[in-house]
């Protein structure tokens, strides 16, 4: 199987799909390489990809005390009342 | 062992009380973080889960599979979410971002602050500014995101939803997804690049094009 060599152009539009992890195939494969031996997107890859590493870290907040009371409240009515309503 | 609230799980039916109870639960942390960054607020972010962890309980017989608790839960969320800040006001704001995102070229914080030459210096300002930025910075750049990009960014870079379950969530194209996704990053790179002139962490002689006013 052979695969033809990237350009930087192209790299960099498929970049954010191959760190979301939406890229497949030979696309996939055809950046992995290109960015083995290009020095200036390998560093923008990294540099998109500690960036989203941050943006992941705002994934959860710890739980205010009163939010967790009021949900565990809620929680204790519902499984009280057996099951829920089919609406 | 309560015989009523026993977990019954087939192809067709969900389980109820405590398997409900401990999803909700495992799930809290990051569906309070989901809340928070959407409504801006947190008084109206515990209003927000309440309510949904509420609507997930009333309509659970219509959860397909338990494995799909997450996505559905996450949906209910923005849904509620969309349906309180009225709608049809969120589609006109989307529909004129959308129009512009297509004017706008892409900003890129990293084509600002890269200087390969410094590299032989050992210098690397990129990963420096990444080194100093706060979890606050962050913070700030993804509130300052309109709605319809935010809750994208949420969904994709905070709680790592696939494109295609985006789309699924939010009622979407797939390509609306990405091309939300690619100005909602935009918008949220030129913010931090914004922020971080304004608190002196990068030269703010370095110019932005398109205006930083």
């Amino acid at each position: 199987m052979t695969h033809r060599t990237m350009r930087c152009q192209e790299a960099l539009q498929l970049l954010a799909s191959f760190l979301d992890s939406e890229l497949e195939g030979s696309e996939r494969f055809d950046l992995e390489r290109h960015l083995e031996t290009c020095r200036g997107c390998f560093a923008r890859s990294e540099f998109e990809k500690r960036l989203k590493s941050h943006l992941g870290e705002l994934r959860q907040r710890e739980l205010e005390p009163q939010l967790q009371q009021r949900i565990n409240t809620l929680i204790h009515q519902f499984t009280e009342q057996s099951e829920p309503d089919p609406t | 062992m309560r015989e009523g609230l026993l977990v019954v799980v087939d192809d067709s039916a969900v389980a109820r009380g405590p398997w409900f109870a401990d999803e909700v639960q495992r799930l809290l942390p990051a569906l309070y973080g989901a809340a928070i960054r959407l409504t801006r607020n947190d008084a109206d972010a515990q209003d927000l889960v309440a309510e949904a962890v509420a609507k997930a309980w009333l309509h659970l017989t219509s959860l397909k599979s338990k494995e799909s608790f997450r996505g559905w839960l996450f949906r209910i969320l923005a849904n509620e979410f969309i349906s309180r800040c009225r709608s049809e006001e969120i589609r006109s704001i989307q529909e004129a971002y959308d129009e512009a995102a297509g004017e706008e070229p892409a900003f890129s914080l990293f084509e600002r602050l890269h200087q390969p030459f410094l590299l032989w210096w050992g210098a690397n300002p990129e990963q420096e500014f990444l080194n100093k930025l706060l979890r606050e910075d962050l913070e700030q750049a993804v509130d300052s995101l309109p709605d319809c990009f935010r809750v994208v960014v949420l969904l994709v870079d905070l709680q790592g939803f696939s494109y295609h379950e985006v789309a699924e969530l939010l009622e979407m194209p797939i390509g609306t997804v990405r091309s939300r996704l690619a100005r909602a990053r935009s918008l949220l790179q030129r913010s931090l690049w914004r922020h971080a002139a304004d608190a002196g962490l990068i030269d703010s002689r370095s110019p932005d094009p398109k205006g930083a006013s």
